[in-house]
């Protein structure tokens, strides 16, 4: 990746307790490109979102990055408090959250937010501001964007609210998007659309993408790589065709036989025996080896290798092996 | 819209018309007040004669309907004590009392949003827990001990301000006001900080959780996720979003400064209509009571009409839900 807009190196977020220091992030390290969208996959606290809210700087305390270095647009951005990281939101990364139901102000017309968003980072006049709304909205596909932008956010449907999320995001044309779990709330049938649109301005733009989600299928459709997490730590990462059709380690095959594709008929889904460590009573060596069906003495004691040159898989023993579990 | 202002409105007539009973069936059922009026050495005919020039002697529906229809044209009778029409009395009495609400009621909003939001932003600081736990002797001290230790430190033992009276009155027009003299305004701050305090903190503690409640939404993390300032952040969403239910509480509570200035009118002897009142009580003096009661009723009624109101003013579903209502 020649020009590389987001630069993760060995980020590790902790949060200290009363039963000591808990690492939901350990030690990850991946580069998103221009235009590329990376897409973050792993179960619920696998610590995906957690990832994301350190790079645009809102982790809620106590929540901190105890180590590593963040690279946006190749300024440091890690150490950057106050009033220098709020700039940068926004302007350098955008992000698009989960629920369009409650990321909008209900008591704000979209047009008042999408020029505050506007005026909070362009030096344009408020008539300019005004009119690249229009714009905003018209891009992400809102019908009669000129009348509703004096909509409330109660007046849009759940595919519409997030489309103009999406506008909001992206209306001080960051350089980088940061879509935590954007289609999970919404209707099947319009999640394929606001995956579209997501992925066809962020390639006009050349907008990296980071895509969190626990979705496979949107991974196929939308990601050009894909890296998967477990317990906090990198477990697989790579070109998204690659992983999805072969993957390396144990936990990535695990959570693909578990995925319902309609290829595999009426066969019965894989299940990955156990639920994923909790952060305070993490297994030695290896986090997956508990659950692991071919884990040997080493995966208990030493954590997983790193990531050769940012791919493949964290595993001594990577797929395929001889025996197919799965 | 229209349709609920009056509808809002026939109801609050209802209201008013119930009150106009209670007040009106003091007269029949508290004591006789001719016994009040003339002294001990009165005759048969001196009653007869005074009952009959007060309408005393008519049946009751009739002495109700004539009592409404005068009280509608602001005739509410002759005080039986001081022999004066009862409208003059109160409208002579109603500047202090009004203008003593006024400056409780300002104390207690401004102050009470500020502290409020100030104790929210800052939920960790020193100064936040500090103010939060001053605020619950605001809350739990009754309003005349509150005046009593106001006036033993600052009039006893400082000197620095009056313990009793409005100080030197300015009459403008038919308006007898405090404001303009320094003894005046200086007379002024006991009594309000008296009265205002528990609204004041009431108010600063509901804007305070409401604010902790909204600031936890994800529409505030979107806000700050678009780089928006913290001062936008904090007033323009969060704390518009707390004002419905504060709204509420904060147009009872103006109303409750208004009819309960009785104890820190009694503890200042302030001029007001609250010390009229007490006095009323003491003489059995009905007309005035019974005034004092319609126009405190008249008050609650007003301000929960203009509360309503309000609520349509900020919060733009609820305008969308009458319409399809209606």
């Amino acid at each position: 990746m020649s020009e590389a807009i987001l630069s993760i190196r060995d980020l590790t977020v902790e949060i200290p307790t009363r039963h000591g220091i808990l690492r939901p992030v350990d030690g990850i390290s991946y580069d998103i490109g221009r235009g590329e969208v990376l897409g973050i996959v792993g179960e619920s606290g696998a610590g995906k979102s957690m990832a994301g809210n350190a790079v645009i700087g809102l982790l809620s305390p106590p929540a901190r990055i105890a180590k590593g270095e963040i690279h946006v647009g190749g300024t440091r951005i890690d150490h950057l408090k106050g009033d220098a990281m709020r700039r940068l939101r926004g302007k350098e990364i955008g992000m698009v959250f989960q629920d369009p139901l409650t990321s909008l102000n209900p008591l704000l017309r979209i047009g008042d937010q999408l020029t505050e968003t506007i005026l909070a980072h362009l030096d344009v006049s408020r008539s300019e501001a005004e009119k690249r709304a229009v714009a905003a909205l018209d891009e992400v596909g809102i019908p009669g964007a000129r009348e509703r932008i004096n909509s409330y956010p109660h007046e849009f449907s759940g595919g519409m609210r997030q489309r103009v999320v999406i506008a909001l995001a992206l209306c001080a044309e960051p350089s980088l998007i940061i879509a935590d779990e954007p289609t999970t709330a919404l209707d099947v049938s319009v999640q394929a659309q606001i995956i579209a649109l997501l992925k066809s301005l962020c390639r006009n733009r050349g907008t990296a993408v980071m895509l969190i989600t626990h979705d496979m299928g949107v991974i196929a459709e939308a990601a050009d790589r894909v890296a998967v997490m477990y317990a906090g730590k990198l477990a697989e990462l790579g070109p998204v065709r690659d992983v999805l059709t072969t993957p390396r380690h144990p936990y990535t095959d695990g959570l693909m036989g578990s995925t319902p594709l309609a290829s595999r008929g009426k066969a019965r889904l894989h299940q990955i025996p156990g639920a994923m460590p909790r952060l305070d009573a993490l297994p030695s060596g290896c986090a997956f080896h508990p659950r692991c069906p071919y884990a040997q003495d080493k995966c208990s004691a030493d954590p997983g290798p790193d990531l050769a040159d940012g791919n493949g898989a964290a595993c001594w023993f990577p797929l395929p092996h001889d025996a197919k579990v799965a | 819209m229209l349709a609920f202002i009056i509808q809002r409105i026939a109801q609050s007539a209802l209201v008013l018309l119930v009150v106009g009973l209670v007040a009106f069936s003091m007269f029949s059922f508290v004591g006789d007040p001719i016994d009040n009026m003339l002294g001990q050495e009165r005759t048969q005919a001196d009653i007869d004669r005074l009952r009959g020039q007060l309408g005393l002697d008519q049946p009751f529906p009739v002495q109700y309907v004539k009592f409404l229809g005068n009280a509608v044209q602001g005739n509410f009778g002759i005080s039986y004590r001081q022999g004066r029409p009862v409208a003059d009395i109160l409208l002579e009495r109603a500047p202090a009392t009004l203008e003593l609400a006024a400056v409780s009621g300002f104390l207690a909003i401004f102050m009470g949003i500020g502290l409020g939001v100030f104790t929210a932003i800052r939920r960790e600081g020193f100064a936040a827990n500090a103010i939060m736990s001053l605020s619950l002797i605001g809350v739990s001290l009754p309003t005349f001990l509150i005046g009593i230790l106001l006036i033993y430190l600052f009039s006893v033992e400082l000197g620095w301000l009056p313990s009793f009276g409005r100080g030197e009155t300015v009459r403008v027009g038919g308006w007898t006001t405090g404001f303009l003299t320094e003894s005046g305004l200086k007379a002024l701050i006991l009594p309000s900080i008296t009265l205002g305090l528990y609204q004041m903190t009431l108010i600063m503690r509901l804007v305070r959780s409401e604010m902790l409640e909204v600031l936890r939404q994800d529409y505030i993390r979107f806000a700050r996720a678009r780089g928006l300032r913290e001062r936008a952040v904090n007033f323009r969403h969060a704390l518009k979003n707390t004002l419905v239910p504060v709204i509420t509480v904060t147009g009872l509570q103006l109303g409750s400064i208004i009819a309960f200035a009785i104890i820190t009118e009694t503890v200042f002897q302030w001029p007001g209509v609250g010390l009229l009142f007490i006095n009323a009580i003491q003489f059995v003096d009905i007309p005035v009571m019974a005034a004092y009661l319609m126009l405190i009723s008249v008050m609650f009624v007003g301000i929960n009409l203009i509360v309503d109101l309000l609520y349509f003013s900020i919060d733009p579903r609820l305008r969308a839900d009458r319409t399809k209502a209606h």
